[in-house]
């Protein structure tokens, strides 16, 4: 049984790059028994997909395996050539990938990607390939597969995408499955039916099956085994429970306390020894509203309709006090982001009424909103800190913009000393504001983009998915920061999130959105712990959950 | 796809309608510009040097340019409407019968020189991508170069040179066919179609030889666009997901290229090829006057410097409204060829 099916020895792989050779793995060795399903967690370059690519030889033309062995079957895959390379890819071991409809042919039918992969390893004729791969689609659990035969991958969502790919990598039962990724990007409830499909599929056919994923919980929900991965070496490797309860190494540590879980809170998202500074900001009681305060926003049956379309969002409907936090989620598709838009004013409302501070604004055209003087009232935080950034402008212009375009400021030394003010509130160090963003890591140009919405000391900051694009130890940063900047300025958060335990620790309130309409709302933490509607419950089962420490103890 | 194919069709529809102003104004302008260019035909067409005062007036008059300007324009659209083009004052006949009996050799000549790059261009284009900054990538990189830089005159000299004058490979360059051949019936315009019809290899071989240099020194002046967004967009196809992921399943080398990588990146190409096409129609005149072929660039051309109103403003519209065409039939094309435009 514990037959050793892939066994990586002291890998080194090294890409060329214009600063001369940069090693990605340094020495990493990892054993997968058959049949098992093996995680491998790390955060963005630590080198886990560059791992997984030079096991199944798909390394781009930079890399190269500069050192060490990997074995399949007692063969060395970094020495194969040629046909014996092609038997190896697809027939023995397969991989799926992040971003399933990029991964596919788009002018092509997924019916003929499947029966090309097919064909590859088997000499059947092309009718025998076309039923194989519509069985094939039937055991990945797609509906109406006949008609999706002749479907291409635009034609279907990234869940459905997703699927296919997995149907490929399986055409041709392969005993080897690396996963690079499966589901991010993908909705909660979609992650969870294909990370359920995948497992099922490995266990029936007896695949072995690495994950590769940032995503602690989700490896833990499907792995036996977890390596954690650091700066292109394997730093340490347990099972889920020892991992969670007991982290050895200093890293791991860290990666466990940043990763959200179903009762932590914004202070345990860092180890013990960094919490201390933290703990004097919450421990300040916040200033109670007075009561017969006006709402700072009251949103009334707000409704949009692109054209032609069925409504995105209709009859929408909240208030938002000042310094309040209020979360927005739902899966892709429900309306959360084109309602955040309307309110921060970018895109104009079909009906209803927006009212902030007691004037009615939703009446301004988007397009004229920027000279209203409530546009420095409502900033927002956009999704992708790399593509918000304008890449010709430094960090410090970025920030300045706001200043001299909705405070009238000049360039000068009061501009300068605003400019760092808000780098400082940010945490941004003040040397790196004169770089330019691809100069920034992502947490840094996260911070930027931050220190730009509050830089004209807004009282409601619109946060779309703000820490989706950031590794987890990065968003427990700026988190703290988000969660930091409203009990000290007051700032109102309005924040849009598809992760429901980011919106449970940050928000007092949430409220759920599905096909553009509300469908429950309440106290974030009375709403996750006792969801009324089956849909929330569905939305907050489908969280991958790390059992940590205590729970464990009970359990064993 | 049925469905595919006829949204195609409405959007190519709704592209000719909307189409319909640009070419009324290129008329408008045309016509305008042509009485604002110095020269009077009147001068030109009177019998002689020393022709009097009176009789230019009188060839004025005749003409209609006593006239104003814009009456003349009212006259000039309402022709236009009619379908008559005017009389061209150099050979005597309807622009429309000049047009009609030259467009098919300059349509040829394109045709076979746009095909003659392509076919020459996509491999160089995908051999340079597969290979970047290899020994192929460069001769690639200076011979599109060289293309571009030599004028297509200049080549066309140079290829009567080596291959008329060396090697005597060539017939002599004059026209689309030596005197002594029989024309076949005319039936498509294309001679080395027409010959083909009428089962006439010798002179299909004739017609052929005719056409390949002029062709040739065509080609060469726009391989290089081609190769290089073929180029471009092939390496954008290698380096994307989707054949990441025919390779992680092992596909032949030869499927991961053509069927993955070549047909997505073919896409540009269309486009491309719709834009040299036009150009090309209108910008061979200097190999038509090398070639001595009786084509319409070199018929508006000598329409111009002769101050010949009508067979100019005939000619600008003919290309408009081929540009109009071969941008439609892009777009075609574009449809069939990408399943998510219809969509859009």
């Amino acid at each position: 049984m514990s037959e050793e099916l892939l066994k990586i020895d002291d890998l080194h792989v090294a890409f060329s790059t214009r600063r001369g050779m940069v090693e990605a793995v340094r020495g990493v060795t990892l054993a997968v028994q058959s049949g098992e399903m093996l995680g491998l967690v790390g955060e963005s370059g630590s080198g886990k997909s560059v791992t997984g690519f030079a096991t199944t030889r798909l390394l781009d033309a930079a890399g190269r395996v500069i050192g060490g062995k990997i074995l399949f079957r007692g063969q060395d895959v970094t020495k194969l050539r040629g046909d014996d390379l092609r038997q190896l890819q697809g027939a023995a071991m397969s991989m799926i990938f992040q971003n399933p409809r990029a991964a596919l042919n788009p002018i092509r039918t997924i019916g003929l990607q499947i029966a090309d992969a097919i064909l590859t390893h088997k000499r059947i004729s092309k009718e025998a390939a076309r039923a194989e791969a519509l069985d094939l689609l039937r055991a990945v659990q797609i509906r109406d597969p006949e008609a999706r035969m002749s479907a291409y991958p635009h034609e279907l969502s990234g869940g459905m995408c997703q699927r296919v790919m997995i149907a490929i990598a399986i055409s041709c039962n392969p005993s080897l499955l690396i996963a690079d990724e499966p589901t991010t990007g993908l909705d909660v409830t979609t992650q969870k039916v294909v990370m359920d499909l995948l497992a099922d599929i490995a266990a029936a056919r007896g695949m072995a099956t690495i994950l590769i994923t940032h995503d602690l919980g989700l490896a833990a929900r499907y792995c036996r085994r977890i390596a954690v991965m650091e700066r292109g070496r394997i730093v340490e490797e347990a099972d889920p429970r020892r991992l969670f309860s007991a982290p050895q190494h200093a890293y791991t540590r860290r990666l466990v306390a940043a990763s959200p879980t179903a009762t932590s809170r914004i202070e345990d998202l860092v180890t013990e020894e960094e919490r201390e500074a933290y703990a004097a900001v919450v421990s300040k009681p916040r200033t109670e509203v007075a009561h017969g305060t006006p709402p700072l926003l009251e949103v009334r049956k707000l409704a949009k309709r692109f054209d032609q379309g069925s409504a995105a969002v209709a009859d929408f409907s909240m208030t938002m006090a000042g310094g309040e936090s209020v979360g927005l989620v739902g899966e892709s598709g429900s309306g959360k982001s084109t309602t955040s838009r309307m309110i921060c004013r970018l895109i104009d409302p079909s009906e209803g009424d927006i009212v902030f501070d007691g004037q009615s604004i939703g009446h301004i055209a988007s397009r004229d909103f920027h000279g209203s003087p409530f546009r420095k009232d409502i900033q927002m935080v956009f999704q992708d800190p790399n593509e918000s950034l304008n890449p010709r402008y430094s960090a410090f212009d970025c920030i300045a913009h706001p200043l001299m375009r909705l405070d009238g400021m000049r360039a000068g030394d009061a501009l300068r000393k605003r400019v760092e003010e808000c780098a400082q509130r940010v945490g941004l160090p003040l040397d790196l504001l004169p770089r330019f963003p691809h100069q920034l890591s992502g947490g840094q140009k996260a911070r930027v983009g931050i220190a730009r919405a509050i830089a004209c000391r807004p009282r409601l900051l619109v946060l779309d998915e703000p820490t989706a694009a950031l590794d987890v130890s990065v968003q427990a940063v700026v988190l703290q920061l988000l969660d930091r900047l409203r009990r000290e300025n007051d700032i109102a958060l309005l924040f849009v999130s598809h992760d429901l335990n980011v919106v449970r620790m940050l928000c007092d309130r949430t409220i759920v959105l599905r096909n553009g309409g509300i469908v429950e709302q309440g106290e974030s933490r009375a709403l996750f712990d006792n969801p009324k509607t089956d849909y929330t419950r569905k939305l907050v089962e489908a969280i991958p959950h790390i059992q940590t420490g205590p729970v464990l103890a009970v359990a064993l | 796809m049925t469905g595919g194919l006829g949204a195609t069709m409405v959007r190519a529809g709704r592209r000719l309608l909307s189409s319909l102003p640009a070419l009324f104004g290129v008329l408008v302008f045309t016509f305008l510009l042509m009485r604002v260019l110095p020269g009077d035909p009147a001068v030109f067409f009177a019998s002689g040097p020393n022709a009097g005062k009176e009789e230019i007036e009188q060839i004025r008059k005749q003409m209609g340019l006593n006239k104003p300007v814009p009456e003349q324009l009212v006259y000039y659209l309402s022709d236009i409407g009619h379908g008559n083009l005017g009389r061209s004052m150099m050979t005597g006949q309807p622009v429309l019968k000049d047009l009609r009996e030259r467009l098919p050799a300059s349509l040829e000549l394109t045709f076979t020189a746009l095909l003659i790059a392509l076919i020459a261009a996509v491999p160089l284009g995908v051999v340079a991508a597969l290979r970047p900054g290899s020994i192929v990538d460069h001769g690639v990189r200076l011979f599109c170069a060289l293309g571009v830089c030599v004028p297509t005159f200049v080549s066309g000299l140079l290829l009567i040179y080596v291959f008329y004058y060396l090697l005597g490979l060539a017939p002599d360059p004059t026209g689309r066919i030596d005197v002594f051949t029989s024309l076949p019936p005319q039936r498509t315009g294309f001679l080395s179609i027409d010959f083909l019809l009428a089962g006439d290899v010798e002179g299909w071989w004739a017609a052929c030889k005719q056409l390949i240099l002029p062709a040739v020194s065509m080609a060469l002046f726009v391989i290089a666009p081609l190769a290089r967004i073929t180029r471009a967009s092939m390496l954008v196809s290698l380096g994307s997901d989707f054949v990441r992921t025919a390779r992680s399943v092992g596909l032949s080398w030869h499927k991961v290229v053509v069927t993955y990588a070549l047909r997505n990146a073919i896409l540009p190409v269309i486009t491309i090829a719709g834009i040299v096409f036009s150009t090309m129609l209108g910008a061979n005149v200097l190999v038509e006057k090398v070639f001595s072929w009786p084509g319409v660039a070199s018929y508006a051309l000598d329409a111009l410097l002769s101050s010949d109103y009508a067979p100019v403003q005939g000619f600008v519209l003919l290309m408009a409204s081929l540009f109009v065409l071969v941008n439609l039939l892009v777009d075609v094309c574009y449809g069939i060829a990408d399943p998510r435009v219809s969509v859009e």
